[in-house]
């Protein structure tokens, strides 16, 4: 296994196997976690969701085995990490929990050193880390730094949580509800960062939570799991919500597939239109001429830092007397690129002229997207949809034909499944 | 009694005794006091994890406290001796009550998740007893240790029944020869010595705790 924590480049995902995973307790005649088998590729973001008490949290431990399985294998990039020392192997798996486990008496730089330090970094490479960790979760290095756990905000907490389950750079990380205690905005908002975080740092994620819009929003697969953790179906969102495998599962995904659907989607996805805009820097003759010789009758007005500010329209700086600081409306909501079309589809709806500015990292403007765009997207998402659901339905028509014919054939009833039909 | 020495005059003339009396008294009560603190710890990590074993050290240790401190001192005159050893044994055993149980309360009441989380970095179990659960429990266990100090402040006195170390000398000594000129002046300047000393280390724990408990976790 490569060393995750070379110095120099970051360390992407490893792959992680489960083979018949078992967790037995002492007394209770059912396994708590019954044999769970399952591939996770390097750098994939896989989301164990089920009902409370189905065995997804025990199932997650039992990968760095906080919880130790009673049965099966696990292996980490290929070595089987069942039987290593549980301390090392957990040095090599980034944690992260609900409520953020922080230690309370250290400070938030102390949090994040904790792993580099018990691998044994040297201090500068851990100070420069620390910065790096802080200034990677959207967090002011000069302002938190020295903060204690119980100063910051409860997103800020699980951003720190977060820091410090990457600090040594772990090719997995392991994240157990950890957006379970916040409230629902500022979960939104974490969820958004870790989505742009994983982009940058393509780790393996395994993550537990109960809410479905969630791991449609965050998975790449998602593993819907029922009552001692057996995996009701195992497949990426798209098809989770077009094709579930049973009632179970349906039930899971709840009404609504359609508007989850947009959950899926970004609006870095869809098309992003220009619309000219000025900044409040310009002279305001330029503001008027653009605003009486464009083709639109609407500019959006920029901040001294490139972020959407006003919208004006043609006529709005007479009526303000000329004046910039009372002409126009607010831009009130803005998306990121990474904002799902759920959210750019409630910003489009509430705004009265129907679009919303799209911002990047900064919040500078880099776009507009509108109703129309919005409505092109999903017509074509869902027409896709259809078209791979049928294709689906189509392939698995035809494996139990082939496998119905094979068994005519004559091969005599087998075990069934892929036992019966190699021996035919 | 009508004849009774001015304590002022008492404690003019006799300020170098009483100095040493007090420098014993506070000495043995401090050294008293950290060997029962690394013990009550040492007891305290040992069972905390265990209902079982918490509780019967609990018991045990409160059982201590049950006993007279004169009786203790006199059934450990035959099997240590008179002088030091009595006082330092006796000492000990009274300071480890209060050291043990607000260790093991302190312990068992770190948040599960904290240890959780501790683990699941990666921290071997000694790192976390001495990184996460014992910083987490030091204020409790300081609060058991300044209670302690108070209590043997006290005990201690008695130690002079067995020819220890302290202000207890000046105490028996006053009580010996009641309706003697300085009778009351002793007993009154040994009680006040020991008041003034409690109020020091008292002190000194708050600044202790300054010192030692991490503002992330100071209330």
């Amino acid at each position: 296994m490569s060393e995750p924590t070379a110095p120099g480049a970051a360390a992407s995902g490893a792959t992680i196997e489960l083979e018949n995973l078992t967790k037995r307790y002492p007394g209770s005649p059912e396994p708590a976690v019954d044999s769970v088998s399952m591939e996770i590729g390097a750098g994939e973001t896989v989301i164990f969701v089920g009902p409370s008490g189905c065995g997804k949290s025990t199932t997650l431990k039992m990968i760095n085995r906080l919880i130790e399985p009673t049965g099966g294998r696990i292996r980490i990039n290929g070595e089987d990490v069942t039987d290593i020392d549980p301390v090392k192997l957990r040095r090599k798996v980034g944690y992260a929990i609900q409520s953020s486990g922080l230690f309370p008496h250290m400070t938030v730089a102390q949090n994040i050193a904790l792993v580099p330090k018990m691998i044994g970094w040297g201090k500068a490479r851990i100070r420069s880390r620390v910065e790096e960790m802080l200034d990677l979760v959207g967090l002011d290095p000069g302002e938190f730094h020295d903060r204690y756990p119980r100063q910051l905000s409860g997103g800020q907490q699980q951003r720190v949580g977060v820091a410090r389950a990457l600090a040594a750079d772990p090719p997995v990380l392991l994240m157990d509800e950890p957006f379970g205690a916040v409230d629902p905005i500022t979960r939104d908002h974490l969820q958004d960062e870790l989505i742009r975080l994983q982009s940058e740092l393509h780790k393996t994620i395994v993550f537990v939570t109960h809410d479905f819009d969630e791991a449609i929003k965050l998975g790449d697969r998602i593993a819907v799991l029922r009552e001692r953790s057996h995996i009701a179906q195992f497949d990426t969102p798209e098809a989770i919500l077009t094709n579930p495998a049973d009632d179970f599962v349906s039930g899971f995904v709840g009404a609504g597939a359609a508007l989850k659907r947009l959950n899926l989607t970004r609006v870095r996805d869809v098309e992003i239109a220009d619309v000219p805009t000025v900044t409040v820097d310009d002279p305001l003759q330029d503001i008027f001429d653009k605003l009486r010789g464009g083709t639109t009758n609407e500019l959006l007005l920029l901040d001294k830092r490139g972020r959407p500010y006003k919208w004006l329209r043609r006529g709005d700086l007479m009526r303000a007397r000329g004046s910039l600081a009372r002409a126009g409306t607010l831009v009130h909501d803005t998306v990121t690129r990474d904002a799902t079309l759920r959210d750019a589809l409630e910003a489009v709806l509430t705004d009265n002229a129907g679009r919303v500015a799209v911002t990047g990292r900064r919040g500078e403007y880099t776009g507009v997207v509108d109703m129309e765009t919005l409505l092109n997207s999903v017509h074509e998402m869902l027409e896709a949809d259809r078209l791979d659901a049928i294709e689906h339905q189509h392939d698995l028509e035809e494996q139990r034909a082939q496998l119905t014919h094979q068994e005519q054939e004559g091969a005599g009833p087998g075990p069934g499944g892929p036992g019966g039909a190699a021996r035919a | 009694m009508s004849t009774s020495v001015d304590f002022w005059d008492y404690l003019g003339t006799r300020h170098e005794q009483l100095l040493t009396d007090a420098y014993q008294h506070a000495s043995a009560v401090f050294q008293c006091m950290v060997v029962a603190t690394v013990l009550g710890v040492l007891i305290g990590v040992l069972t905390y994890r265990s209902g079982w074993a918490g509780n019967v050290a609990t018991t045990v240790t409160s059982t201590v406290l049950t006993v007279p401190s004169l009786a203790m001192i006199g059934l450990l005159i035959p099997v240590v001796g008179l002088g030091v050893a009595p006082t330092v044994v006796a000492l000990t055993l009274y300071g480890l009550l209060p050291i043990v149980r607000n260790a093991i309360v302190g312990l068992r009441g770190v948040d599960p998740t904290l240890v959780d989380a501790a683990k699941g970095i990666g921290m071997s179990r000694a790192a976390r007893l001495f990184r996460v659960e014992l910083p987490i429990a030091w204020p409790p266990i300081l609060t058991g240790i300044r209670v302690s100090t108070q209590m043997l402040m006290g005990i201690a006195a008695i130690a002079a029944y067995a020819s220890g170390p302290g202000l207890g000398n000046v105490i028996f000594r006053g009580i010996g020869s009641l309706g003697s000129r300085n009778a009351l002046n002793q007993v009154l300047a040994g009680t006040l010595g020991i008041v003034v000393l409690a109020l020091l280390f008292d002190a000194a724990y708050v600044l202790i705790g300054r010192l030692t408990i991490p503002r992330g976790i100071r209330v």
